[in-house]
C-alpha cells in the first residue's frame, strides 16, 4: 500500500510512505518555517511524486493531517489532499497531527511510559495531547488534543516545538524541544493503523477554537 | 495547449463566495457558486475566519457540480486559473491551495489571476443567448476575440469588497487603477448604516428597498473627498480627484439617528436610507463619470455586487448617456464575485500567449490591478 501523507499543521511537510519500501518511505520532504505552505506545498509534492517516479495512479490513499494548528496554515494542506484526492479517486484519511510527533517519540531512545505532545497554539497557549506507550504498540492517545495555557498541562515528560517554548513550566525534552510533526510519521502511523485493521479520521480540521466573530450588541440608542 | 478556443476552469475564494467557473474560449459553460453569505448574518459583515472554513467545505463539491454542469471532464481542460489577489489572506489561500493540487494532479498549466481585473474579463464572455460579447460589437464576423475589448475601456466596480474605477488598455498586460476608496468600500458602507438602522445584513439590498419609499432630499449627508482640496482640477488634479471615502458618510448617518433619538423623535429610516443611499451612488458616479471624460474612457462597465443596486444602475446609465459614455452592465450572477469571471481572463491571458505562473507564487491579499497575472 503507498499512501502520499501530507501535513501543516505546524511545518509544511509531505510523505510517500509504503509497507513495501525499506524503513516504509519512499521520499519526504518539510519545510523549517510555518509561514509559507501556500508557496512550498505544491511544488514540494510535485518534486516528490518525480523524484519518486510515482503518478496519481499509483497512490492507494491520501491522508491528512487535521490538526490542531494554527487555521491557515492548517487549511493549506486539508484543501490540497481533499482536492488530490478527488482528482485521482482515491480515499482519503485524516489522522490527528500530534499523533505524528507521538510516533517520532516512541521510535527514539527518549521514549518513556506516559508524555505529553505539545505544539506552539501561538496566543501564549500549546496544542497538546497526552499518549501512554507500551513495548511494541502504537502510542495510544489518552486525552486530547485540547488548547490551553503550558502552566495548566499534567505534570508528565513533553515533547514538541510548543513544550520547547515553554520549558520553564513544562518538562520538555531537549532533544525534541524544536520537533514539529512531520508527515513522514503522520504517514507510517497511518499505514500501521490501516494494516491493523483500525479506523482513522475523516479530514474534518480539528480547529479546537472558535472563529473569534463578535456578534455586534445592540446599538446604544443616544438618551 | 489549445490556445484559440481554451478550456480554462477558473476558481474564485477571495471573500464570501466559492466559485467554480468553466469557459471555452469566451463562451461561458457554467458558473457555480457556493456563498456563505448566511453564516456572516448574525455578525452582520463578513468574518474572515468563518469564511475561510466555509471555503474549505465548499470547494470540492463545488469543482464537483461545475464539471458536471459544464459536462467537462478535468484532462479536456487546457487550463486553470484562480484569484491569488486582491482580497481576505486565509479566504484566498484555501482557493490557491486548492488550485495548485488541482493543477499538481492534473499536470495543467496554472494562471494566478487579479480579481479586479477579472471583474472586467466577464465583459467579454459571450451570454447564454449566444449574443456577441458586450464590447465585440465593431469587430468582424469572424474575429478570434484574442482581445475584444474597446481601448478606450474603463471599469467601475463597486462591492463589499472594493470601490474601484480602472482604466483598461489592454486586459492581459495594461491595466491602471484610476482611483479607488480610501477606506471602506461602498457595499462595506451599506452594510455599516443598515446596522445603524436595523436593517439587517447583508445591507445593499435592505437600503435599497427601503430608499424607495423615502425622500432622498429629506437629508443632506456629505459627499467624501469632493471638497477642492481634495479635487484640484483637471490639469492640476488634487491628491483624491477620483478617490472616494465613505466613513465620514458613516459617521454622518450615526449623528444623524442619535439626534433624532436625543430630541425623542421617531427615526424617519426610509428617508435617511434614501439620502445615504444618495449620497454614496452621487458620489460614486460623479466621480466615476468624471475619471471617465478625463481620460478618454468611453466605453464603462460596472461591475461587482453593488452594480444589483436599481438607483446605482439608475445614476451610472443617466449620467453616463449624459457624458456620451457607453454603458454596459453584465448579467448579475457574473457582477457579484465568481468562478466564470476567473476563468473568463484566464482563457483571455492563454488566447494571449502569457506564460502561466507555475505553483510557487503565495496569494497577495493587496495585489495591485497592474498585476493581471502573477
Ligand atoms: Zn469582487
Amino acid at each position: 500500500m503507498l499512501i502520499l501523507a501530507i501535513d501543516t499543521s505546524a511545518v509544511a511537510s509531505a510523505a510517500l510512505v509504503s509497507d513495501d519500501a525499506p524503513e516504509g518511505v519512499l521520499a519526504s520532504f518539510s519545510t523549517e518555517d510555518t509561514r509559507s505552505h501556500a508557496e512550498v506545498l505544491a511544488p514540494g509534492i510535485d518534486a516528490l511524486l518525480a523524484d519518486a517516479g510515482v503518478t496519481g495512479a499509483d497512490i492507494d490513499a491520501v491522508v491528512t493531517g487535521v490538526g490542531p494548528g494554527p487555521f491557515t496554515g492548517l487549511r493549506s494542506g486539508i484543501a490540497t489532499a481533499r482536492t488530490l484526492s478527488y482528482v485521482w479517486g482515491k480515499p482519503l484519511y485524516g489522522m490527528m497531527s500530534l499523533d505524528a510527533m507521538a510516533l517520532e517519540v516512541a521510535e527514539s531512545t527518549a521514549a518513556v511510559p506516559e508524555f505529553l505532545v505539545a505544539t506552539d497554539a501561538r496566543r501564549k497557549e500549546v496544542y497538546w495531547a497526552r499518549y501512554s506507550l507500551t513495548d511494541g504498540q502504537l502510542p495510544r492517545l489518552v486525552d486530547g488534543p485540547h488548547v490551553g495555557f503550558a502552566a495548566d498541562l499534567p505534570d508528565l515528560p513533553a515533547y514538541g516545538a510548543g513544550a520547547g517554548i515553554y520549558e520553564d513550566v513544562l518538562r520538555a525534552n531537549p532533544d525534541f524541544s524544536a520537533e514539529q510533526p512531520d508527515a513522514l510519521y503522520l504517514g507510517q502511523f497511518a499505514l500501521a493503523r490501516l494494516a491493523a485493521g483500525e479506523p482513522l479520521l475523516d479530514s474534518t480540521p480539528l480547529y479546537l477554537r472558535e472563529s473569534d466573530a463578535q456578534v455586534p450588541g445592540p446599538r446604544k440608542r443616544a438618551l | 495547449m489549445n490556445r484559440t478556443q481554451p478550456l480554462v476552469l477558473g476558481i474564485e475564494s477571495s471573500c464570501d463566495e466559492t466559485g467554480v467557473g468553466i469557459v471555452r474560449g469566451t463562451a461561458l459553460l457554467c458558473n457555480t457558486v457556493s456563498s456563505s453569505m448566511e453564516e456572516h448574518v448574525r455578525f452582520g459583515g463578513v468574518i474572515p475566519e468563518i469564511a475561510s472554513r466555509a471555503h474549505l467545505d465548499a470547494f470540492v463539491p463545488t469543482l464537483q457540480e461545475a464539471l458536471t454542469e459544464a459536462g467537462v471532464k478535468l484532462e479536456d481542460v487546457d487550463a486553470i486559473a484562480v484569484t491569488s489577489g486582491p482580497g481576505l489572506a486565509g479566504a484566498l489561500m484555501v482557493g490557491v491551495c486548492a488550485a495548485k493540487a488541482l493543477a499538481v494532479a492534473t499536470g495543467k498549466p496554472l494562471y494566478a489571476i487579479n480579481h479586479l481585473v477579472a471583474h472586467v474579463g466577464v465583459g467579454l464572455l459571450q451570454t447564454d443567448d449566444g449574443a456577441l460579447p458586450p464590447f465585440a460589437g465593431g469587430l468582424p464576423e469572424n474575429a478570434v476575440p484574442e482581445n475584444a475589448l474597446p481601448g478606450n475601456l474603463g471599469a467601475l466596480l463597486v462591492s463589499g469588497g472594493h470601490t474601484e474605477i480602472l482604466r483598461i488598455r489592454n486586459i492581459t498586460d495594461d491595466v491602471e487603477l484610476l482611483g479607488s476608496t480610501i477606506d471602506d468600500a461602498a457595499g462595506e458602507a451599506y452594510d455599516k448604516v443598515a446596522r445603524l438602522l436595523g436593517l439587517g445584513y447583508p445591507g445593499g439590498p435592505a437600503i435599497d428597498k427601503l430608499a424607495r419609499t423615502g425622500n432622498a432630499k429629506a437629508i443632506r449627508f456629505p459627499r467624501g473627498l469632493t471638497q477642492p482640496k481634495y479635487m484640484g482640477t483637471a490639469d492640476e488634479p488634487g491628491p483624491h480627484r477620483y478617490d472616494w471615502s465613505f466613513s465620514g458618510l458613516k459617521t454622518a448617518v450615526a449623528r444623524c439617528v442619535e439626534q433624532f433619538e436625543a430630541r425623542g423623535e421617531d427615526v424617519p429610516v426610509a428617508d435617511i436610507a434614501a439620502a445615504f443611499q444618495e449620497a454614496v451612488v452621487d458620489v460614486i458616479t460623479s466621480k466615476a463619470v468624471l475619471a471617465c471624460r478625463e481620460n478618454g474612457i468611453t466605453e464603462l462597465l460596472l461591475g461587482g455586487g453593488v452594480a444589483a443596486n436599481s438607483r446605482l444602475r439608475q445614476l451610472t446609465e443617466q449620467r453616463c448617456r449624459a457624458a456620451g459614455i457607453r454603458l454596459t452592465v453584465p448579467p448579475l450572477g457574473l457582477c457579484t464575485d465568481n468562478g466564470a469571471m476567473v476563468a473568463a481572463l484566464g482563457a483571455q491571458l492563454v488566447m494571449a500567449g502569457i506564460e502561466p505562473s507555475g505553483i510557487s507564487f503565495a496569494p497577495d491579499s493587496s495585489m495591485p490591478v497592474t498585476t493581471v497575472s502573477a
